[in-house]
């Protein structure tokens, strides 16, 4: 039993190290998989944080705008990402885009809640004294609420960044999304399991990295929040 | 100088928060607005740096309608100092100082260099420049507050209760700070509280505002206490306005009696006779420190010197130089024999003050 199991983990293992890169052919093997999974995640995400950001100090600044921002967010987050992805395939081709426009998209749901609720958590003793201070209502923005508001904004990186790295698979079925491609069609349209699991263990290792290096990115940017 | 004229605050949904002000903020003064909420004093404090604007009538600053300056200009130009503190979280103890002079466009280290100038005036040590805001106790946080109000050394300081979110210990010790830093200082500070406390020992003059926004009465904090225009200010200030006001008058009025105080060298029978009558007599050292009080019962008769008796705790003293009436009628009270024991600013002996001393003392403060 222990020995069966104990061959299929180096089968797995062999699989992996034999295919992770073809010198002859730059294209095909795990590495080329693994770094265009990266590329697609990562730009989605600092995407979506460009258009999070400026969108969610509007929202803060002019309340009345948020509830129907945040219920077009809601709303297009329930469009399964399968069909954005093919409804993208007219514009963008295969290029990357066809990826990442939706994937951004979808990041806008949970970065926007946390940018409107960094800044709206900042307290009210600390606003109102930055008014009395002198700063004017745009300076107070970018040097006293948006700083106040990293941790929560960092929080919600965090968990749209696993949602991303985990989505960027789906696109596969669009001929894109990296290590979901070596489930897809080294995996799943073969019937052979060791695809399989290496692509579930790199999408996890890199979502683990990530988020470790967001962690990192926090204590840097923020020491003042270490309690 | 600061001038109310006709200020008033009006909100849409018929809330008066402020009607018809008119007063005149003394320049290099302390002037407390009190009050219970709704009375409109913050919304007054905050029309002076237009962080509230009137719906009515002006407020001016030295003769200019502060509605002349760009607010943020403006209120560069004020201290202000929250509840709260409502320190930057993000910023050092030494930026958070340095807020105002860096917002006027100061070159960085001038501005901290200004702020640990101001670390030393307030009492911070110089160590905690480099520290969060939250890893200060609340105490020293609104140290820093005030710090930062002052940094670009404003003449007027706003004040918005700012000490009534720390204990009472450290409120009573940032209370004498303040004291301190307005002798050296002399700035114009308009000081919101709810406590009229407060109000009595940080206040040159007292503005009690009522429900409605209207003012009450503007007087000396002793005349508060003594002449409260109507049943309102009254039942405001406290029904125990009149002991209040015995902090006003100087103990050193009273005369301390010598002939009921004796060393502890002396014998139990020599000090029965000298006492003559007085229930209590007060045993001290030979260099005239306080050690209890022996009663004129336990004396008679007995043989020992006064050191050698058992003698009752003489509870708590005042200094004849420095207290007030106030502080000498506490220590009678408190003491068991019912007799205040004076002090020096060495806590020698200079005699004791009976009940009967004390009352004529008040008489007179009454008249």
């Amino acid at each position: 039993m222990i020995a069966d199991a104990w061959d299929w983990v180096a089968r797995v293992v062999e699989w992996g190290v034999t295919n992770w890169s073809h010198p002859g052919d730059p294209e095909r093997g795990l590495l080329p998989r693994l770094t265009e999974h990266m590329r697609l995640a990562y730009l989605s995400i600092l995407i979506g944080l460009a258009v999070a950001l400026p969108v969610g100090l509007a929202c803060a600044r002019w309340k009345p705008l948020y509830p129907p921002v945040l219920t077009g967010v809601n709303v297009l987050y329930a469009v399964p990402s399968i069909a954005l992805f093919f409804l993208m395939l007219p514009y963008t081709g295969f290029s990357d885009w066809t990826a990442i426009v939706p994937l951004s998209l979808y990041t806008l749901v949970i970065l926007l809640p946390n940018v409107v609720d960094g800044l709206r958590q900042v307290p009210d003793h600390v606003r109102q004294s930055a008014v009395a201070m002198g700063f004017g209502p745009l300076r107070r923005l970018v040097r006293v609420e948006t700083p106040v508001a990293v941790p929560v904004i960092i929080a919600g990186l965090r968990v749209a960044s696993v949602a991303t790295i985990s989505m960027v698979s789906v696109a596969s079925l669009v001929g894109l999304g990296g290590l979901g491609q070596v489930i897809l069609s080294d995996g799943f349209r073969r019937q052979f399991d060791a695809p399989i699991v290496v692509g579930i263990v790199l999408t996890v290792a890199l979502a683990f990295v990530t988020d470790a290096l967001l962690v990192l990115a926090q204590r840097l940017l923020t020491p003042w929040a270490r309690r | 100088m600061i001038t109310f004229e006709g200020a008033a605050k009006l909100y849409p949904d018929g809330t008066v928060a402020v009607d018809h002000l008119d007063m005149t903020v003394e320049t290099g003064q302390t002037t407390v607005f009190v009050g219970p909420s709704g009375s409109g004093k913050t919304t007054s404090l905050r029309m002076i740096n237009r962080m509230v604007e009137p719906t009515g009538g002006a407020v001016l600053i030295d003769g200019e309608d502060v509605r002349q300056r760009d607010p943020a200009v403006l209120r560069r130009s004020i201290g202000y100092v929250i509840q709260q503190a409502g320190l930057f979280p993000h910023r050092t103890v030494r930026d958070n100082i340095a807020t105002v002079p860096l917002l006027l466009g100061w070159r960085r280290a001038r501005a901290r260099a200004r702020a640990e100038e101001l670390m030393e005036l307030v009492g911070l040590e110089p160590s905690q420049a480099r520290r969060y805001p939250h890893q200060l106790s609340g105490g020293q946080q609104q140290r820093v507050g005030v710090a930062r109000a002052l940094a670009a050394d404003p003449p007027i300081l706003l004040m918005d209760e700012p000490f009534s979110a720390v204990d009472p210990v450290v409120r009573a010790s940032l209370q004498d700070e303040l004291l301190r830093l307005q002798r050296e200082l002399h700035k114009t500070i308009v000081f919101v509280t709810h406590d009229i406390d407060e109000a009595v020992r940080l206040g040159d003059r007292i503005a009690v505002f009522r429900p409605g926004g209207t003012l009450a009465q503007y007087d000396s904090p002793e005349r508060l206490l003594a002449e409260p225009s109507d049943s309102f200010v009254e039942s405001f200030v406290g029904y125990d306005r009149g002991v209040r006001r015995l902090s006003f008058f100087p103990a050193s009025g009273l005369s301390p009696r010598q002939d009921v105080v004796f060393d502890e060298g002396t014998s139990a029978g020599a000090a029965a006779d000298a006492l003559g009558g007085e229930p209590w007599a007060l045993v001290v050292t030979g260099d005239r420190m306080p050690l209890g009080w022996a009663s004129a019962t336990r004396l008679a008769g007995a043989d020992t010197p006064l050191g050698a008796l058992e003698l009752v705790p003489y509870g708590h003293t005042f200094a004849v130089d420095t207290d007030s009436l106030r502080a000498a009628l506490d220590a009678a009270v408190l003491s068991p024999a019912g007799r205040a024991v004076g002090v020096d600013a060495d806590g020698r002996v200079v005699g004791v003050v009976s009940q009967d001393d004390l009352g004529t003392a008040l008489w007179s403060v009454t008249e």
